[in-house]
C-alpha cells in the first residue's frame, strides 16, 4: 500500500517536473512505411526495430557513435567460453510498474529463441539463458561467441508476468490466425510508453516519467504517421505538419537544401552495394556465351571491375550521395581496414585486354538483375552500369524488378549477374564475411553468397573468426579474408549509402549509421 | 419477377467467382511473401517451414478452394503486413473509403447539377466557356496530379488545409467518423474535391446536354408561352425530366468512386481500403489483396443487381417482353 503510494507520488512529482519545463516538445514524425508490430520479437525490420527501442530495451545498447554500451544490464563477464553473466540494473521497472527481474530476462531470450521469432539471426550461437540470483542472469552459447553483445543489442525485455496474463508467451504466431495482443500493446522498461497505436495512420508513444536513465533532448511525446506517397510526405514537412522526415526521395535533397524553413543532415548508411556473379554454374544461365562461364574466370571478373567507374555513378547518379568503396562492408564495421579500401581506376583499355586474353575479343551478352524498389537509385545504377560494360562490349541486358519477386528469384540462386546491398547490423565483419563470401554451407554459411563465390583460404579465415575472440587476431583474419577475396574479384563494390535525413530547421538530431532515429537525443526548439 | 431476381443473383454469383479467381490467380505473380516476412539471413528450411505454416506450399487450386470456401463465411484469414484479420481491416477502413467516397458523390452532384445548368442557359457566355475548359482540364488531369496541385496550394504554399491524413476521428458505434471534429473536417476537403473532379465533369457535361435538349421541346415552348416564370420552366419543367438519366450515371459512378478512390487515398495517406491495398500490393499481402479485391467486385455486383432491378420496376417495357417470351 505504501510502497503504491510512495510510487505514485514519484510519477506526479516526475509529471510536474516535465510540466513545468517549459521546452517539453511534441517530435512529429514521418518515413513511407508503417510500424508492423510491437512485438518486440515479431519483425525484424528496420523501422519496426528503431520504434521497439524506445519502449523495449535490449541488455545493452549502442550508443551515438554505436559503440556498445550497458542498458539494462550494467556489467557482464565470461564465466566460461560457452557462458556469459550479466548483472541486471537494479531498480528498473516495466511501464506497468513491476520490476524487472532476472526472470523477465531469462524469459526475453528464451521468447527471442522461439521457433516464430523473427531474431533468429541475433540467436545464432545463443543455446539459452539461466538464472543465477535476483539480479543475474548467464547466457549460454554455444562456444566462444565474440559477437555475443553485438547481437544482444536486438534482443529487447519484456515482462513475464505481462506476457503470460496476455497469452504472448510467444512472438506473433501466423499459423493460429488470430492477433495477437503485444502486437499492438506494449510494456516495456523504455523511455517511452505507447499510447495509442492505429495502424498505417498514427502511433503516439509518450515519455515514461519514471524512465531509470537520463534524456538529453527535450521530446516528451512522439507522433509518428506513415505517409507513403513522396510528394505528399514532403510537403507535410514543408507545411509544417511534421518535424522530421526519415527517408527524404533523394532527388529532392538539392531543392530542400535551399529552403530555409528544413534543414537536411546527411551521414553514412551501414549498407554496402554491391554487383555479384554466378561463379558455379558451368554454362551462365542468361548469356550468349554457350557451354562455359566467363565469370568463372578471374580475368572476366577484373575486367567487370576495371569497366566500372564507381566515382562516375557517385556524381552522376548518386548526385554526391555516397561513398565509393572497395571492400563489402562500411566504415563503422568491426575489422573495416582502410589500406584495403583503394577504389579500383577504372581502366577500359585493360578491361578490353584482360576479356581478349580470356578469350572473348568481341564480348559477350549477359542479363543482368536488379532491384527496382530497393536500394537507393538502384535501377538507375544498372543502367549506368550497363552503359559502362557496354563501352568494353559487354553488352547487358537490364531485368529490373520490385524487390517482392526481386529477392525470390535471386534467393533461389537464380541469376547470372545481381546487384546486393548487405548492412551489417552487429556491425561486425563476421556478420558481412559469412553471409557473403563464405561457401554456401550450414548455419548462415553462404546465405546470401547468391553467386556461390567459393575460396578455401577465404573459408579457413572465416571459420576461425567465428570463434576467435581476441580484437587484433580478428582484424587480421578479417584483412586476410577480404584481401583474398579482392583479388579474386569475387564481387564488385559499389559504394555504401549515404543517407539523408530531413528535419524542420529547429530541429536537431543525431544521425546514426543503422538509420534510426533516436528520440531521446532528439531536441525540438 | 422472382425468376429475373435469381437469375441475376445466379449470374452476380458467377462474377465473383470469377473475380475471385483472377484475383487469386494474379497474386502468383506479385512475388513471394515469405522472402518479405522472413529475414534475409533466414535458411531454406525457415522459408519452406513458413510457406508450409501459411499453406503456399500446396497446389494453385486447392489454395483457390480453400480460399472460396473460407471467403464465402467472410474469413480471408490474416493480413501477412499487420498479423491481423483482414476482415477487421476492411471493417476498420470501410468508414473512411465511403466517407470519402459520398463526399466526393455528393460534391459531384451539388455543384456538377447547378454548374450543368448554368452551362446550358447561359451557352454562349463567357463564365461557361471558361467552365467548360477547365472541365475539359480536370477531365484530362491524372488524379494524383491533381491532388498534388492542390496540396501544394492549399498545404505548402496557404497552409490553411492539411496535405494528409483524416484528421481526428470520432467512434460512432463500430463506424468512426471524421464528420464531427473540426480536423476531420478540413483534412476531408482537398481528397473530396479531388475525387469528385472527374464525377463532377460528368454530371455537369451530362446534365448541360440534356437540358439542352429539353430547353428545345415542345412542352417548355408552350410553357413559356403560357407566360410561367424563367425559373419555373428552367427548374420546375426542363431540370426535372433531366435528372432520371442523372441518377442512374450517379449510382453507377459510386462504385467507380469507391474503388478508384485508391489513387486519391494513396495521395493523401487516407488510411482507406484503398491505401490497405496499395501497401498489401507492395508487401504482397495476398489475404488482404484478395479479399479487396472481392469486396470491390462485390460492391459493383450489388449496384448493378440494384440498378437493374430498379429498371425491372420503372420500364414496363422489360416485363412485358419477358412474360412475352416465356408464354411462347
Amino acid at each position: 500500500m505504501s510502497a503504491t503510494i510512495v510510487l505514485r507520488a514519484a510519477t506526479l512529482a516526475a509529471a510536474l517536473a516535465f510540466g513545468a519545463a517549459a521546452d517539453a516538445k511534441t517530435l512529429r514524425w514521418s518515413s513511407q512505411g508503417d510500424i508492423l508490430t510491437m512485438d518486440p520479437h515479431a519483425q525484424n525490420e528496420g523501422l519496426n526495430n528503431a520504434v521497439s527501442d524506445h519502449i523495449y530495451e535490449p541488455l545493452v545498447t549502442r550508443g551515438k557513435d554505436l559503440k556498445i554500451e550497458p542498458c539494462l544490464a550494467t556489467s557482464w563477464k565470461a564465466v566460461s567460453p560457452a557462458a556469459t553473466q550479466f548483472k541486471l540494473r537494479p531498480g528498473v521497472r516495466f511501464h506497468d510498474g513491476t520490476p524487472f527481474t532476472a526472470d523477465d530476462a531469462v524469459f526475453s531470450i528464451e521468447r527471442a529463441l522461439a521457433p516464430t521469432s523473427n531474431f533468429s539471426p541475433y540467436m545464432q550461437g545463443i543455446t539459452g539463458a539461466r538464472k543465477v540470483d535476483e539480479q543475474t542472469v548467464e547466457i549460454a552459447t554455444r562456444g566462444p561467441n565474440p559477437v555475443l553483445l553485438a547481437q544482444l543489442t536486438e534482443v529487447r525485455m519484456m515482462s513475464k508476468a505481462w506476457a503470460a496474463r496476455h497469452n504472448v508467451l510467444k512472438p506473433q504466431d501466423y499459423k493460429n490466425k488470430e492477433e495477437t495482443y503485444a502486437s499492438r500493446n506494449a510494456n516495456g522498461t523504455g523511455p517511452f510508453v505507447l499510447k495509442s497505436r492505429e495502424a498505417d495512420v498514427k502511433t503516439v508513444l509518450v515519455l515514461n516519467s519514471n524512465w531509470w536513465g537520463k534524456m538529453e533532448g527535450n521530446v516528451n511525446e512522439i507522433v509518428y504517421q506513415p505517409i507513403k506517397q513522396d510528394g505528399t510526405r514532403l510537403a507535410a514537412l514543408l507545411s509544417g505538419e511534421v518535424d522530421f522526415v526519415l527517408d527524404p526521395p533523394p532527388q529532392d535533397i538539392p531543392r530542400l537544401k535551399k529552403d530555409p524553413k528544413v534543414k537536411v543532415v546527411e551521414g553514412n548508411e551501414n549498407r554496402t552495394i554491391f554487383f555479384g556473379f554466378d561463379q558455379w554454374r558451368d554454362e551462365l544461365q542468361y548469356a550468349s556465351v554457350k557451354g562455359k562461364n566467363p565469370f568463372r574466370d578471374q580475368r572476366v571478373r577484373q575486367a567487370f571491375q576495371l569497366a566500372i567507374d564507381v566515382n562516375a555513378l557517385k556524381t552522376q547518379v548518386m548526385r554526391g550521395l555516397s561513398t565509393p568503396t572497395a571492400v563489402m562492408f562500411a566504415p563503422q564495421v568491426d575489422g573495416y581496414d582502410r589500406a584495403l579500401d583503394a577504389v579500383t581506376k577504372p581502366d577500359r583499355e585493360r578491361a578490353r585486354k584482360l576479356l581478349a586474353e580470356a578469350g572473348y575479343p568481341q564480348g559477350f551478352e549477359v542479363t543482368l538483375d536488379c532491384p527496382n524498389n530497393r536500394y537507393i537509385n538502384d535501377e538507375k545504377l544498372c543502367q549506368a552500369t550497363a552503359a559502362m560494360l557496354a563501352q568494353v562490349n559487354v553488352k547487358v541486358r537490364l531485368n529490373a524488378m520490385p524487390r517482392a519477386t526481386y529477392f525470390a528469384k535471386i534467393q533461389k540462386f537464380d541469376t547470372s549477374f545481381y546487384m546486393l546491398g548487405w548492412g551489417v547490423p552487429t556491425f561486425d565483419s563476421l556478420y558481412a564475411l559469412q553471409s557473403l563470401l563464405r561457401t554456401v554451407g550450414q548455419g548462415g554459411d553462404g546465405n546470401f553468397n547468391l553467386g556461390k563465390y567459393s575460396n578455401p583460404k577465404v573459408d579457413a579465415a572465416i571459420d576461425a573468426l567465428k570463434t576467435e575472440t581476441d580484437p587484433a587476431k580478428r582484424k587480421a583474419l578479417t584483412r586476410e579474408a577480404l584481401a583474398i577475396h579482392k583479388a579474386d574479384v569475387g564481387h564488385v563494390p559499389l559504394h555504401h549509402q549515404v543517407i539523408p535525413w530531413a528535419m524542420r530547421a529547429n530541429v536537431s538530431v543525431v544521425h546514426r549509421a543503422d538509420n534510426r532515429l533516436v528520440a531521446r537525443w532528439v531536441k525540438v526548439n | 419477377m422472382i425468376a429475373f431476381v435469381v437469375r441475376r443473383l445466379l449470374q452476380g454469383v458467377f462474377v465473383m467467382l470469377v473475380v475471385g479467381f483472377i484475383a487469386f490467380s494474379l497474386f502468383n505473380f506479385v512475388g513471394d511473401p515469405v522472402s518479405l516476412m522472413l529475414p534475409p539471413e533466414a535458411t531454406q528450411a525457415d522459408r519452406q517451414e513458413m510457406r508450409v505454416s501459411l499453406g503456399l506450399d500446396k497446389p494453385f487450386h486447392v489454395q483457390f478452394a480453400t480460399f472460396v470456401a473460407n471467403a464465402t463465411q467472410g474469413n480471408f484469414g490474416i493480413s501477412l503486413r499487420l498479423g491481423r484479420p483482414v476482415s477487421t481491416l476492411l471493417v476498420e477502413r470501410l468508414p473512411a473509403t465511403l466517407e470519402l467516397a459520398i463526399a466526393a458523390a455528393v460534391l459531384g452532384l451539388f455543384v456538377g447539377i447547378p454548374l450543368g445548368v448554368f452551362t446550358a442557359l447561359k451557352r454562349d457566355s463567357w463564365t461557361s466557356r471558361a467552365i467548360l475548359t477547365t472541365s475539359l482540364i480536370g477531365v484530362s488531369l491524372p488524379n494524383f496530379l491533381i491532388g498534388i496541385f492542390l496540396i501544394l496550394i492549399f498545404a505548402v504554399w496557404l497552409g490553411v488545409l492539411p496535405s494528409f491524413g483524416r484528421g481526428d476521428t470520432v467512434m460512432v458505434g463500430p463506424w468512426s467518423t471524421g464528420l464531427l471534429t473540426t480536423s476531420g473536417l478540413r483534412a476531408l476537403i482537398l481528397p473530396s474535391v479531388t475525387l469528385a473532379f472527374f464525377p463532377l465533369t460528368l454530371v455537369m457535361r451530362l446534365v448541360r446536354s440534356e437540358m439542352l435538349e429539353v430547353l428545345r421541346t415542345d412542352y417548355i415552348k408552350f410553357a413559356r408561352a403560357r407566360g410561367l416564370t424563367d425559373n419555373a420552366v428552367n427548374f420546375g419543367h426542363a431540370l426535372k425530366n433531366t435528372l432520371v438519366p442523372v441518377i442512374t450515371i450517379t449510382g453507377l459512378q459510386l462504385g467507380g468512386i469507391i474503388a478508384f478512390a485508391i489513387i486519391t487515398e494513396t495521395v493523401f495517406q487516407w488510411p482507406g481500403m484503398g491505401l490497405l491495398f496499395i501497401q498489401a500490393v507492395q508487401f504482397a499481402d495476398i489475404p488482404v489483396m484478395a479479399a479487396y479485391l472481392c469486396l470491390i467486385g462485390l460492391i459493383f455486383v450489388v449496384i448493378n443487381l440494384v440498378v437493374d432491378i430498379l429498371y425491372y420496376v420503372v420500364d414496363p417495357r422489360l416485363r412485358l417482353d419477358r412474360g412475352g417470351a416465356g408464354g411462347h
